[in-house]
């Protein structure tokens, strides 16, 4: 291995890269996220290549490097390129077209025209709702122009499984740069300059974590790359991972270099497949060209590196229960201290970085840390991705710098608040629950709070991973509190009084509001539990898990005092306390509810307005469904 | 003192000294700030959120996991800290099944008298509690999950002091629960019964399994005898059920006013038997160092330890002592003795024990202890049983006469009750063998210091002893391997379960406190300087018995009565799968185990490659390539064994070179 590494000459893997690269005319890329993998992406994939050697057009899916001749274009998967909504995503360059939506039977029409004719296929570009603008590509559609996407750049527009175009793009250059010309603590100063701070919520520097290892005794150490990634809704760690694995790898290696680890771990949650693939192909691939392995460019330097599989708890993002569980140990969390940087894995001093963290280190390291300076906040240097998510036009994966507001989230980039009925309605507008089960609630006040780690602490919020789930009028807060609550209860170890049993409690105080059970006793009883599980609970799980309540609380307490005294759910998404009816302006009397109706609760004669008993009626939502009318509410 | 080293609590200053954590340092100013997961012994856990206190500047802490500085100001009554606590004890009260009046720890329970303390009058929360069925499976213990609060102690002691985990978590949030492997009942997996699980439960959620209604059904019936016998710890710690001091003296005899009352026919003392072990096992040690026997002989009065060896070390069953313990001699001689001599059928003759332990009920079931149908020991209670069984009687037992033992097997020496501590068994041989040296000779001290390893040497006819005393199983298989591994070179080792011995035992009565153990060690040796004599080989009653019956000390008759066997107990013994092609020249065994948590560690691959490279260096003539099951090592693996050496985190690598070494060695 360590002649291998000693040869290893990244220049020449890049030029002799872009020299085969460019002779293709055409770089296709297929979106192969998650998302538009779903969507049928893969079989795209499969048609274009067919298609294209059936009209003759010579679109390679491999770089031949013994092939001379010119091509007519290269055909790639990419990770996720973040307009998720639009999927399967097809972009073409140099054209900077973005075909959205695309299925098997567009492939010819799109060779035909686009590859032999140089013409759009205009159906398969991005339309913007509110305006009916049409959009060629990322350089005019408003969801990429609005985005600063730094650590998600490479993501959607390179092949995530050839190292080869990873080095070609400057890839494994930080790490060249930290072991060659660069000692520990240059490393941990540079990260400590750039200001990063840590994107798995806690917004810990990183250089100072990276520090508080190195200056540990020399001996065994380790890297572990928490991609445990378990919020509902968020999914910027798996585009990481399956988009840019060697990133992830090139950052674990610059921070075991800073702290003097030998060993690192990237622990990924089982349910994320492709995300383990990629990223063990990736780790494969760079011991095969000796980026990873002994006597690393041929300094003192070596590197393993494992994928492991996490097993499903949501508590292992946690980083102590994460350790535990790489141990082998059941996921529980251990207090701290000792903090991980002292006694980590295997009682070793312990880096543990998010994916997003570590795949920021390599650009900081060739770019600089005034380069990062640049883009964010003071305090919250940098940019940071959001999973975008709920009742907005554009959903999907995006990076804004640090401080960028809200309102340009939502609106700008997201396209504005989609309605009940699905079409453009900004005025419906009701709030963005942030970061998750341990965030909180943002509402129309906070549109203009720049959106970094301390503005959000102090409402209140927090960044957490990074999900925004967007909320129109419809939506009732108690349940978004209740649906959160049932998600970290659910997820809670067991280990400590208050996560284990205030959350079961907590769950079981929002279902009686919600049941129309609530007394006058039930708020202030959920608020002082609320308090104390935050307070009293041993881990970040525990500690955050009371803030969507409290968020909510604080933010639409009326809607609260609602279930609770007058027995009403204002959005009307609380079956139990919404009496069923059928209006009298939408009947037609055809009588189709009653015939459907299980219990008989549904009287009516033909053509005459219909009536629900609501003491007979078991809400089972047959009447719903059968309704032709959309006459029947309150099921 | 300097200014520096303090910290203030409630405004109170107080020195820090070597303590680990605040806890300490608050507790030692005298404030008892609850707690249901700290243990000293154990791993800190930070669980329970009890011990949480303000911390000026960095706000509530757990008061358990964090290291005292200088300078801090902690405050450990403060609204919010008070409400926190109060809450924590609702939500447990609101958890599970605590209906106090009819849980077997009412009374003893650190949740009932945490409520009352803190003044926990109602309960708001109205969740539903989860059904969890009780583990009625084993003879020592009672598991009521339903009752659990999760604090971790028993899992930890199993674990961490008896180095045994039988228990552990499974499940998670709300539904997490305490249970034994794949949630079967803990007699089917290898707890050895020593009941510290239910010593340590704050709660009612781990009790000992009571027999107190068998023994009432027996002492009722007509046409029944029943005996019993006392065992020394009793005596050191019954006293406490009835917030007296552990005066043993008058207590004894307040015992067997006690039991005399209850309807017992005769009364005896185990320490009797106690004396009879001694003759029997010095001599058999005696015999083995003399005649170059397999040492280090291990004492088997324990049965926790004696389970544990059949467990997980059956390689060195022959090390153990063949004696049995002084429960079962008593036993044996009892149903062989007793109804001669009180004119009863030997099956009307009913023997009942009084132990500190809740593995001699297990222990009491052995088959190989007595006839078929017919155990030499019929019944075992605990020590808090017998104080239950003289409540259940409206004995005032503070009020009771004090009376003698029935004779001869209420007679006894010093050596007899000083078994009761760790470190006893070990001082009666001492004095078997040397006679009694003065308290004051390092041998007598090193052996009553209370450290839970202790090494001495001791100079004999034979030249000198080393004798070895541990108490705590994970103390006693650490110092196991020491032997194995050759770093330890003794002759005799003393082995008991329980912290402190036997007077530590899971049947005495429950405390929390941490002094008690120390104070029931003192009340034993109080006995014992009380006493006329002092040596085994004094009691003349033993004398007696050999003259009359035994013959002498090992001989066959003894050997019948007195003597046991035992079984390994490993819950898987196959031979393995061989995967080499057979050709019946004797070869070299390559065990790979295959079990799940080798195979999830790459077992598989690394058998496959393996067996390519044994093929491809052409070894296949010498070595026999085996799949095992579970060779029990499963944090280490994966695990692979060449002829006897096992490694553990094989590789390739590793494994073929193993095998080239060991082929190298049998060619030479």
């Amino acid at each position: 291995m360590s002649t291998v590494a000693m040869d290893l000459n990244l220049e020449k893997i890049g030029t002799d890269y872009d020299a085969v690269a460019s002779r293709c005319a055409r770089r296709v890329v297929i979106c192969a996220g998650t998302g538009c993998m779903a969507g049928g992406a893969l079989k795209v994939f499969k048609a274009m290549h067919e298609e294209a050697k059936a009209q003759g057009i010579s679109l390679e899916i491999n770089l031949d490097f013994e092939e001379t001749g010119d091509r007519d274009g290269l055909l790639t998967k990419s990770g996720c390129q973040g307009f998720c909504q639009m999927g399967p995503l097809m972009s073409i360059e140099p054209d900077g077209i973005l075909y959205c939506g695309v299925k098997p039977a567009d492939v010819a029409e799109i060779l035909r025209k686009t590859f032999r004719g140089g013409e759009l296929v205009e159906r398969l570009l991005y339309k913007v709702p509110a305006t009916g603008q049409v959009c060629k590509g990322h350089g005019d559609i408003p969801f990429y122009t609005q985005q600063k996407r730094t650590v998600l750049a490479a993501c959607g527009s390179m092949d995530p499984e050839d190292v080869r175009e990873y080095i070609a793009r400057g890839g494994y250059a930080g790490i060249r740069k930290a072991v060659l010309e660069m000692s520990d603590e240059d490393i941990c100063k540079s990260m400590l300059d750039s200001g990063l701070r840590g994107r798995g919520g806690g917004g810990f520097p990183t250089g100072r974590k990276w520090d508080l290892t190195r200056i540990q005794p020399k001996g065994k150490k380790y890297i572990v790359c928490n991609g445990d990634e378990g919020d509902p809704g968020a999914f910027m760690d798996r585009s990481v991972m399956e988009g840019n694995p060697h990133a992830v790898i090139e950052g674990m290696m610059i921070a075991a270099r800073a702290v003097g680890a030998d060993e690192g771990y990237v622990y990924v949650r089982a349910e994320y497949p492709l995300a383990v693939a990629r990223l063990r192909r990736a780790v494969k691939a760079a011991e095969e060209i000796g980026i990873l392995g002994e006597a690393i460019f041929g300094s003192d330097f070596s590197f393993r590196l494992q994928v492991m599989e996490g097993a499903g708890a949501f508590v292992c993002g946690e980083e102590t229960a994460l350790l535990a569980s790489i141990e082998g140990k059941r996921g529980m969390p251990m207090p701290k201290p000792p903090f991980p940087a002292q006694s980590g894995l295997w009682g070793k001093p312990t880096v543990i970085n998010n994916v997003e963290t570590l795949a920021s280190v390599p650009l900081i390291l060739s770019h600089g840390p005034a380069w990062y300076r640049a883009m964010g906040t003071a305090k919250s240097p940098g940019t940071k991705t959001f999973a975008l998510t709920g009742h907005v036009a554009n959903t999907g994966l995006i990076e804004v710098p640090f401080g960028a507001t809200l309102r340009q989230i939502v609106f700008e980039i997201g396209g504005g608040i989609t309605g009940k009925d699905g079409a453009i309605d900004n005025d419906a507008f009701k709030a963005v629950q942030i970061g998750g089960p341990s965030g909180g609630c943002l509402t129309r006040e906070h549109l203009d709070l720049p959106m970094d780690f301390d503005s959000l602490t102090s409402i209140g919020a927090m960044v957490g991973s990074g999900g925004l789930v967007v909320m129109n009028q419809s939506t009732c807060m108690v349940r978004i509190a209740k649906f959160f609550m049932q998600f970290t209860q659910n997820e809670s170890c067991g280990k400590c009084v208050p996560c284990r049993e205030g959350t079961k409690q907590m769950l079981q105080l929002l279902d009686d509001i919600t049941e129309g059970r609530a007394t006058e006793e039930t708020l202030p009883l959920l608020e002082q539990l609320a308090r104390n599980v935050k307070l009293g609970s041993l881990c970040g799980l525990g500690k955050t898990a009371p803030n969507p309540v409290l968020s909510t609380l604080k933010q639409f307490r009326a809607e609260y005092e609602a279930h609770v005294h007058r027995k009403v759910c204002p959005s009307r998404e609380c079956k139990a306390l919404v009496t069923p009816e059928i209006k009298a302006d939408r009947c037609k009397g055809c009588t189709l509810c009653a015939r459907k109706c299980p219990v008989g609760a549904i009287e009516g004669e033909r053509k005459a307005l219909h009536t629900i008993d609501a003491s007979k009626c078991i809400r089972c939502g047959v009447c719903v469904e059968a309704c032709k009318f959309n006459a029947i509410s309150g099921i | 003192m300097t200014a520096e080293m303090n910290l203030t609590i409630d405004g109170l200053q107080v020195d820090i000294q070597d303590e680990k954590n605040i806890l300490e340092v608050i507790r030692k100013a005298h404030i008892e700030l609850p707690t249901f997961c700290y243990h000293s012994e154990l791993s800190v856990y930070g669980a329970c959120r009890l011990c949480m206190v303000e911390v000026e500047g960095r706000g509530l802490v757990a008061a358990c996991s964090t290291a005292p500085e200088p300078g801090m100001k902690l405050r450990t009554q403060t609204p919010q800290v008070r409400e926190l606590r109060k809450m924590n004890i609702e939500l447990l009260l609101a958890s599970g099944n605590h209906d106090c009046p009819t849980c077997g720890k009412s009374g003893s329970c650190k949740l009932q008298s945490l409520a009352e303390r803190l003044g926990v009058t109602k309960i708001r929360f109205k969740a539903p509690i989860p059904e969890r069925p009780l583990d009625t499976s084993s003879p020592s213990i009672l598991r009521d999950p339903s009752k659990c609060i999760l604090c971790g102690d028993c899992v930890r002691f199993c674990d961490e002091i008896q180095g045994i985990g039988a228990i552990g978590f499974t499940h998670r949030g709300s539904e997490a629960t305490v249970a034994p492997a794949f949630n079967k009942g803990i007699a089917e997996v290898d707890c050895v019964n020593c009941g510290q699980c239910a010593a340590v439960c704050p709660v009612g959620a781990i009790t000992v399994k009571s027999d107190i209604e068998q023994v009432f059904a027996a002492l009722g019936d007509p046409a029944k005898t029943v005996i019993v016998q006392v065992a020394p710890a009793v005596r050191s710690a019954i006293g406490e059920a009835f917030g007296l001091p552990n005066d043993t003296f008058s207590t004894m005899g307040r015992i067997v006013s006690a039991l005399r009352r209850l309807g017992f026919h005769k009364v005896y003392d185990t320490s009797f038997t106690a004396d009879l072990t001694i003759w029997e096992e010095a001599t058999e040690f005696l015999q083995r160092k003399e005649k170059g026997g397999k040492l280090p002989l291990f004492t088997s009065c324990c049965p926790a330890w004696v389970k544990l060896v059949e467990h997980d070390l059956p390689e060195i069953l022959d090390n153990l002592s063949s004696c049995r313990s002084p429960q079962a001699m008593f036993g044996s001689l009892a149903k062989e003795i007793l109804p001669g001599k009180l004119g009863v059928k030997r099956e009307d003759l009913v023997v009942v024990s009084v132990m500190p332990c809740t593995a001699k009920k297990f222990e009491a079931t052995r088959p190989e202890l007595g006839q078929v149908g017919a155990p030499d020991t019929d019944l075992v209670i605990t020590t808090q049983e017998l104080a239950r069984m003289i409540q259940d009687a409206g004995l005032v037992f503070e009020e009771l006469p004090v009376e003698s033992l029935d004779m001869p097997f209420g007679f006894k020496t010093g050596a007899g009750v000083i078994f009761a501590n760790s470190g006893g068994v070990s001082e009666a041989v001492v004095r078997y063998v040397a006679g009694q040296l003065g308290e004051e000779s390092p041998a007598i001290r090193e052996l009553r210091s209370d450290r839970s390893r202790r090494t001495l040497e001791l100079p004999t006819r034979l030249g000198p002893v080393r004798i070895g005393v541990v108490y705590g199983l994970a103390e006693a298989q650490r110092l196991v391997k020491e032997i194995q591994a050759g770093e330890s070179d003794l002759d005799f080792v003393e082995v008991m379960a329980c912290p402190g011995g036997c007077i530590g035992g899971a049947g005495q009565p429950v405390t929390h406190s941490d002094k008690v153990r120390g104070q029931r060690t003192q009340a034993i040796r109080r006995v014992d300087a009380a006493l006329d004599l002092h040596c085994p080989q004094e009691n003349h009653y033993v004398k007696e018995i050999y003259s009359e019956r035994l013959e002498t000390p090992n001989s066959h008759q003894a050997h019948h009565l007195l003597h046991t066997h035992y079984q390994s107990r490993r819950r898987i013994q196959g031979e393995g799968i061989s995967l080499s092609e057979v050709t019946g020249v004797p070869k070299i065994p390559v065990s790979f185990c295959v079990g799940t948590a080798c195979h999830l560690r790459g077992a598989e691959v690394l058998l496959k490659k393996v067996m390519a490279c044994v093929e491809e260096e052409d070894l296949g003539e010498r070595f026999d390539v085996r799949a095992t099951f579970c060779m029990e090592a499963c944090d280490r693996g994966p695990t692979v064994k060449v002829d006897d050496i096992v490694l553990h985190g094989a590789t390739v690598e590793s494994v073929m070179g193993l095998i080239r070494e060991v082929l190298v060695e049998k060619v030479e």
